[in-house]
Order: C-alpha cells, then structure tokens, then sequence
C-alpha cells in the first residue's frame, strides 16, 4: 500500500522532467510492479498509460523469471528497439520500475546514464515516510 | 498493492478473476466491458493465445465513483486458467487487493477447480497473504447449463469443495449472458475497497461509495 502526496508526486514529476526530458527523453513513467503509474512526465500523445504500466511491470515480471531460469538474479534493465521509438525500462529498488520513452535522437547510453543516476534519488521520494 | 493517490485524489485495487482454464473469467470482463458506459471504464487490454485462452491476462479499468472525495478505480485483470501457467499466475497476483475465484460448475471440472484454488492459496502465500485474510468471492459460473441437461455440480457440491471452511460468499452465475456478474463485482468491490480503506486510510470508519457504475 502507498500513499501519495500531491507534494512527492510533484518531487518525482520534477525529477523526470529536469533529468529525463531534459536530454529529449518524450515520455517518462514511474510504475510499481503491480502495474499502478505512480508518476509520469512528458509527452502521452494518446498512449495508454494504463495498459502500458500494466504490460511493463508485466513484462519485468516475465523476464525476472527468465533470469531465474538462467540462474540470474534479475535483469535490472530491459531495452526494446522500434522503427520510431524506444523503451528502456529500469528497475527502482524493489518495487518500482521507471519507463522510459525516446526517439534514436537521443542516445541510450545517456538514458542508461541518467536513469543510472536518478534511481537512488527517485528511490528516496518513494520509500520516505509521510 | 492498493495505491492512494491524494494529487489525483484516486484510489486505485486490484482486483484478480482467478479459476480454472476455460472456467469464463475472461467472459466476465467482456460482458462487464460492454454493458458499462465508456465514461466509466478504460480500455480492455487482452493478451490472448491462438484459440480464446488467455495468455498472460486480461485488464480492464473501470470507476466505481466516491470515497471520501477519492474517486475510485479498480483495475480487473484476469489469470491464464491453465495449469501450466502458473508463473504467470503469480505475477497477475502481485499487488492484489480482492480475489474473484470463478469455478466451473461442470462436473467433470470438479478436480480442476479444486486444484486451482490450491494454487491461488500457494501463490498467495507467496506473496505473504491468505485467502482467509484478502478479500475473496466465489463464482459459481455455468449454471444456465442445467436446462441443456450437461451434468452440473450442485451448489452444495461446489460449497463444500470450495468454501466449506472460508465461507465467503458466492454468487451462481452465467457468464455469457451477463447473469450474476454484476453481483459478483459489486460484492467484490464493496469488500475490496472497505478492505482498502479499513487497513489503510479511515481507520475502521464504514466506506460506501457514492455514485458511480454500482
């Protein structure tokens, strides 16, 4: 169970904006792997953030197990290339995930590296007590 | 893991239509999908396999209306039925908040629905919960099969076999034609949500929502 302030909604939406959409990142979305969106920043041009949410905790799940039958713990990130767009999903502590959606004008490296560097401070607004 | 979302001021559960293959929990999220008006519901998402199974799992949002100033949404997603499923089972299971258990009322499921409510318990407790604790509620789906003269489980039959001991409710039901699925999901919000807010926000105060589809 959690419960969001308008205040820490508005911290994360912050930090996806300065640091993700900054770089040209077009949609960024923080869900947990129940598949709830807890915060999303950028633009939706008609996506359904809903299914999406649900499809990608979905998704992290599925290959979460993947990983257990190779004898890995966990894939912390996970990358899909389209003709357009890109999704790079990254796990955020135990239970959390940040989506992450952009075009090849941005390069992956940089958004490996910035959700590289954010995850602790987002990790910290999720878990931090009322 | 029910989500409170004060910015919005929305309350979002979960709510798993869990049952044996084949047993109409995807029927019942069709039937519900049609009958409400768009307003209240959002896109139903499938993700079938080749035939009409389920392959991963169905979701479909809806809007229940008020509490507490808090409008309330609850997200329906269905299981793959099939036992060899079970991985996936358990993920749909995270973060439940109220368990819809469909059975099939026909005789020769009997084992089926018993084994797969053995597993709803196994995966559940995988997770740290029980299903005498979650919110729970029973289905008995196929009932209009009777008059086809297609050998049904009695009513007491499927009580014993599934709820003897956790007497929750149950609702009979026919999917297909939409009989018993509102009364199945109303009975199931109702205690999800009450579940929701007694654990979570209005300590122990009576929530009944205001409006809304129910």
């Amino acid at each position: 169970m959690m419960v969001l302030t308008s205040e820490r909604v508005k911290k994360l939406k912050g930090v996806l904006k300065e640091q993700l959409l900054s770089i040209g990142v077009s949609l960024a979305i923080l869900i947990d792997e129940a598949g709830n969106v807890i915060a999303s920043s950028g633009k939706e041009n008609g996506v359904d953030t809903t299914s999406l949410a649900a499809l990608a905790a979905a998704n992290f799940g599925a290959t979460a197990q993947i990983a257990k039958l190779l004898g890995e713990e966990d894939f912390s990130i996970l990358y899909h290339k389209g003709k357009k767009d890109n999704i790079h999903f990254s796990r955020i502590g135990k239970e959390f995930i940040l989506v992450t959606i952009f075009t090849d004008e941005t390069p992956l490296g940089l958004v490996r590296l910035r959700v590289n560097q954010i995850s602790q401070d987002l990790l910290n607004l999720l878990v931090e007590d009322d | 893991m029910a989500l409170i979302d004060l910015h919005k001021r929305e309350i979002h559960c979960k709510i798993v239509y869990y049952g044996p293959g084949r047993c109409g929990k995807t029927t019942n999220l069709f039937y519900i999908y049609n009958a409400v008006a768009e307003k209240y519901r959002g896109k139903l998402l499938t993700i079938e396999t080749k035939g009409d199974r389920t392959l991963f799992f169905d979701l479909l949002p809806i809007n229940l209306g008020k509490i507490h100033g808090l409008d309330i949404r609850i997200q329906l997603y269905t299981v793959p039925g099939q036992a060899h499923y079970r991985a996936t089972r358990k993920l749909v299971l995270k973060g439940v908040d109220g368990i819809v258990f469909v059975a099939d009322s026909l005789r020769k499921r009997r084992e089926k629905n018993i084994e797969s409510l053995l597993d709803l318990r196994n995966n559940l407790k995988e997770y740290g919960l029980t299903l005498e604790e979650i919110p729970l509620v029973f289905q008995y789906n196929k009932r209009d099969l009777v008059s086809v003269n297609i050998p049904l489980l009695t009513i007491e039959e499927l009580e014993n076999d599934l709820n003897k001991e956790l007497k929750a409710p149950y609702f009979e039901a026919a999917a297909v034609k939409g009989v018993g699925v509102f009364e199945t999901l109303r009975e199931i919000s109702k205690r999800t949500v009450k579940y929701v807010a007694n654990k979570y926000i209005f300590a122990k105060k009576t929530a009944k929502a205001q409006g809304g589809i129910l």
